[in-house]
């Protein structure tokens, strides 16, 4: 074949791979991620849409090919993908409407990225503020920068508020000062350490990037967890989505200066990271799910677990009822931030924001993995507001839901055989494991050879989340932003790896 | 007004620490410890993060700025490697943070202690803290947060977090040393009065832990750090436990009580 040749099958396979991509959305799947994979200097595309399974599209850019047209313009939640895909490779997805750099904006000319998936190592690489835009138009409006050091103990990430004094126009999200580089890190990596490192990607929601990490390298081993290890870790899984939760309603309680009802709720965020240490050794039991199972039992037996739990719930609940009497503290919360529908629905919104606006989907119930599909799970609770006070409903419901799943877990615990881990060997192939983390479902894509990592994509749902923090600013004030914010219940170490 | 009920409803929480023992900060296996053996690529093969090693005389050691308590070590070689419980894990040189301690280490601590005694004298009996996240996997945060809950409550010690680097005298840095941080981090230290600490909290902040070696990161916050800005307080822990993170305050600032510090604790 002559060059022109190979172009031109090229393009066509694009096309393609476009159209697969953009008919299985349309089909009712849910567009769940985007990356690249560096191939011997090739770009290897995966899209990733949702349905009953996680269905990876691929196609192939030879290394000549540094353009391909974009998926965000009939798709807008590729938005960030492409960003991305584009800071990480370099490659440019031709018609985005919008490509700023998001988590590694580099010098203007730059030549050097990080590519992952390629095996030569990446020199030091800085970001650089100046190439991200900061200029704003409009009469009277001008910026505040939120960030990225913050005012109080929050991750770094910056919001630059677009602004004519008290509405907010727009806030720029710029989340790229915190970038690790971990999707190379993890290159390289056995399975046993690389779950580690996956602890460390979102470290508020360890156990679920932990199993999503197995999950991926399960089915590529053809493993099942063994019943006792599925069962601790749903009781692992369900103390952090509490604990995360109850962070949620502290932040909101604290935007609104209710003293009380914040040391209160930290008061319970305390008992269950100190329940969490006491059955794993860790607050944020880490070190305990492994490829294959689980690492040890829980350091206390099950019918203390029992207690515990059965004394932190009713304490949560009258908190809990109090804080949904206090009318000072539900007027911010009423129709602040809202997330209608059939924009939660376009962009497959995540987790508790997507239940709170009406897609109900959850990867425990929709695609049940450990041993959440022979539990009695309360159906996910879904509303239609979408304000921020959807959001924290959505969240006390759950918070109720996993004590019940919790209990459910130790029940199959205290009757399962003792095996605690399956081998997985030293697998080969492809795989993406997923898991519901308290933010939404996290996933990952994982290339195995010989039981070596060769490229590893964390998606947590706090990336796909976070772009909608743009639309939640309608007649909203710079007073409603960190209920906004709190109400989003995301961590910036996932959003930018 | 149900709120002020409410809030007295379940009494003092409060820990008496560091003026009387806590339980929960004795129960809790905040490192890892290292009997008498040679060193061998077996053992030091064990480790994830590179935190196994071995002394000038051939023996393992255990650099607890590397480890990140994963417990594979433990799990493999209990005749080795231990638990050690407890989360005072602060201290005042990274050499320190090695185990076994080298023997001059002891010497040039007592130096470090006085030169900081001297620095911290001005900021009297009350002290502000700015937190800065250069890089952290998010759990840094929480548990920094945790100080102000009642549970532990730092204000009763005088202790306060504050939003301006203006009103600080403490930096405290969380994270593996995120090259996007640098300028942010250079421009808060510059707004801060001197004298001023800084406490890099965690083993990513002190070594970039696992993180490290990454093209977007610096091995821990040391080399992020403008000339002549040292960092005066290490914390191990991934992330540091609230206690972790109290005791490496108060040990910047020359409050624990006496018998209590970090010398009295090595193993």
């Amino acid at each position: 074949m002559t060059a022109e040749s190979v172009d031109q099958a090229v393009t066509a396979d694009v096309a393609a791979w476009r159209a697969a991509v953009l008919r299985a959305v349309e089909r009712g799947g849910r567009f769940a991620g985007l990356f690249g994979t560096d191939v011997r200097g090739d770009v290897r595309l995966t899209a990733l849409v949702a349905a009953a399974d996680i269905q990876p599209y691929d196609v192939m850019l030879p290394a000549a090919m540094t353009e391909y047209p974009a998926l965000t313009p009939d798709l807008p939640a590729a938005a960030w993908y492409e960003r991305e895909l584009h800071d990480l490779f370099g490659v440019h997805p031709a018609g985005h409407p919008r490509l700023d750099p998001l988590v590694l904006p580099l010098q203007t000319g730059a030549v050097d990225r990080p590519r992952p998936g390629s095996p030569s190592p990446v020199s030091g690489l800085t970001p650089s503020d100046r190439t991200v835009p900061s200029l704003v138009v409009g009469a009277g409006v001008f910026t505040i920068p939120h960030g990225p050091v913050r005012s109080g103990v929050f991750e770094s990430i910056e919001y630059l508020v677009e602004t004519p004094g008290e509405n907010v126009l727009h806030p720029q999200i710029r989340v790229h000062a915190k970038h690790r580089g971990l999707e190379k890190r993890f290159e390289g990596m056995t399975t046993d350490d690389a779950v580690l490192l996956a602890e460390r990607v979102e470290g508020i929601a360890s156990v679920a990037h932990a199993l999503a990490f197995a999950h991926a390298v399960e089915r590529v081993a053809g493993v099942e967890p063994p019943p006792a290890a599925a069962a601790i870790r749903v009781l692992l899984a369900e103390l952090e989505r509490v604990a995360n939760h109850l962070d949620v309603a502290l932040r909101l309680a604290e935007a609104a200066a209710l003293a009380v009802a914040m040391s209160r709720l930290g008061w319970h965020k305390e008992r269950v990271l100190r329940l969490q240490s006491r059955l794993s050794g860790s607050r944020f039991a880490r070190g305990i799910v492994v490829p294959g199972g689980v690492s040890r039992l829980p350091g206390i037996a099950a019918a203390d677990i029992r207690v515990a739990l059965d004394r932190l719930e009713p304490a949560i609940a009258a908190d809990e009822r109090e804080l949904m009497l206090t009318s000072s503290f539900l007027d911010r919360l009423r129709t602040t931030g809202v997330i209608g529908p059939s924009l939660a629905a376009r962009h497959g919104a995540l987790g508790p924001i997507g239940r709170a606006s009406g897609v109900g989907e959850d990867a425990r119930v929709t695609r049940p993995y450990d041993g959440y599909g022979i539990l009695d799970q309360p159906t996910p609770p879904v509303l239609v507001e979408g304000d921020a006070m959807a959001r924290l409903r959505v969240r006390w419901t759950e918070v109720h839901a996993a004590f019940t799943l919790a209990r459910a877990a130790i029940d199959v615990l205290v009757s399962a055989d003792e095996v605690l881990r399956r081998d997985v060997g030293r697998p080969d192939g492809r795989g993406i494991g997923w898991a519901e983390a308290p933010q939404g479902e996290v996933l990952y894509a994982v290339d195995l050879i010989d039981g070596v990592l060769t490229r590893c994509k964390p998606r947590s749902a706090s990336f796909h989340n976070l772009v909608l923090f743009h639309d939640t600013f309608d007649t909203e004030i710079l007073t409603d932003f960190p209920f906004i914010e709190a109400s989003f219940g995301l961590s910036v170490a996932g959003v930018v790896l | 007004m149900p709120w002020v009920l409410r809030g007295l409803r379940n009494g003092v929480l409060t820990t008496r620490y560091p003026r009387r023992a806590d339980a929960y900060e004795q129960e809790f296996a905040g490192a890892v410890g290292v009997s008498d053996a040679p060193s061998v690529p077996e053992l030091t093969a064990l480790c994830p993060s590179g935190a196994i090693g071995q002394t000038d005389l051939g023996r393992v050691s255990v650099d607890r700025g590397r480890c990140v308590l994963c417990g594979r070590c433990v799990a493999a070689r209990p005749d080795v490697f231990s638990w050690v419980v407890g989360a005072e894990t602060a201290r005042l040189a990274r050499g320190a943070l090695v185990v076994p301690p080298l023997a001059e280490d002891d010497r040039a601590i007592e130096e470090v202690r006085g030169q900081l005694a001297e620095r911290v004298r001005a900021f009297g009996r009350s002290v502000h803290i700015r937190h800065l996240d250069a890089g952290s996997d998010g759990a840094e945060e929480w548990e920094v947060a945790a100080l102000v809950n009642p549970v532990y409550d730092v204000h009763r010690l005088g202790i306060f977090f504050t939003a301006s680097p203006r009103h600080a005298d403490v930096l405290l840095v969380t994270g593996a040393g995120a090259h996007g941080m640098i300028e942010p981090l250079t421009r808060t230290l510059e707004a801060m009065a001197r004298p001023v600490v800084v406490i890099a909290a965690g083993t990513d902040a002190i070594s970039g832990g696992l993180v490290s070696p990454s093209y977007a990161t610096s091995g821990g916050i040391c080399t992020l750090l403008p000339v002549g800005v040292p960092v005066d307080v290490y914390v191990s822990g991934s992330p540091p436990s609230p206690f972790s993170l109290l005791h490496a305050i108060l040990l910047a600032l020359g409050k624990m009580p006496d018998g209590r510090g970090p010398a009295a604790k090595q193993p």
